[in-house]
């Protein structure tokens, strides 16, 4: 276990954002800040009206942090995953998102903070099988 | 409509932001995050923490008010059922094995490299998935 200040700080600021974010667009748009269900919808599920706010909500999701790594510096990326374990847990977030109707955001931070039993549920298993998964795939199995 | 996909715009744009800064962008965090046999690191649970402060002031105020732009705030789903569970499993199963969730890695698509395309790729590929089969029976 390790915790760096400095690294927890950002981590505190960056999810501050996140929060706020999230404050914004439900307050004004009345909508919940649930990207897999933004994704889903800017993709044509559900009601047509919203079609334009969802967009642009992934103009600003992809762009955003194009723009904001330009001024400041490229984030170092690992990703250690071989590309055939990317595919599959690519299809098993879509899939798994879309059926569940959230992800890390909308069960996450969204859901917790209303204090819906629902997205506890949704949390407790997918941290638990988050962790299970990457406890197998270190000490157990090897490979991740 | 305009103010709507403008503060969508600022919405989607702060919340990208947030997970560069935050590192939540990087899968190897995510990954030590979700590791407390191995070499644990809670770093990323203050993500949450942030994230919370802002979104439990937020839902005090929605109760006997309407959004700015009007229309309603979004009913409480209250249903648990083998579905969620189910679904649940899966995307936690899928999170641990790329130490991706959607929404970083639509964040980090710009200068990810190659790997990440592919993952976004096959994300979509499952959404589409989802639509033929078990969303085109009973739309979640």
């Amino acid at each position: 276990m390790n915790l760096n200040i400095a690294d927890w700080m950002m981590s505190l600021g960056g999810g501050l954002l996140i929060g706020l974010a999230s404050t914004l667009y439900l307050l004004s748009n009345g909508r919940i800040a649930r990207i897999s269900g933004l994704l889903g919808g800017a993709l044509g599920q559900g009601p047509n009206r919203f079609l334009g706010e969802r967009f642009a909500f992934f103009v600003g999701l992809i762009g955003a942090p194009f723009v904001w790594i330009s001024l400041t510096h490229v984030p170092a990326i690992t990703v250690a995953t071989s590309p055939a374990i990317l595919i599959l847990a690519g299809l098993l977030v879509g899939f798994g998102t879309q059926m569940g109707s959230g992800c890390t955001s909308g069960h996450g931070v969204c859901g917790l903070s209303r204090f819906s039993p629902r997205s506890a549920a949704a949390v407790a298993v997918f941290m638990a099988v988050g962790v299970l998964t990457v406890t197998l795939g270190r000490h157990v199995i090897g490979g991740l | 409509m305009r103010r709507r996909i403008l503060i969508a715009l600022a919405a989607g744009s702060i919340f990208g932001i947030g997970l560069v800064v935050s590192d939540m962008v990087n899968p190897a965090c995510v990954q030590a995050f979700l590791d407390p046999f191995g070499a644990w690191d809670q770093t990323l649970a203050f993500v949450m923490r942030g994230a919370m402060i802002s979104m439990l002031i937020a839902w005090a105020l929605t109760p006997n008010r309407s959004p700015l732009f009007g229309g309603g705030f979004p009913a409480m789903r209250t249903e648990i059922d083998g579905k969620l569970v189910g679904s649940g499993a899966m995307f936690g199963a899928g999170w641990g094995l790329a130490g991706f969730c959607p929404g970083p890695a639509l964040a980090a698509l710009s200068f990810g490299g190659g790997g990440l395309f592919l993952f976004v790729a096959a994300m979509l590929a499952g959404i589409g998935a989802f639509r033929l089969t078990v969303g085109a029976r009973a739309p979640a």
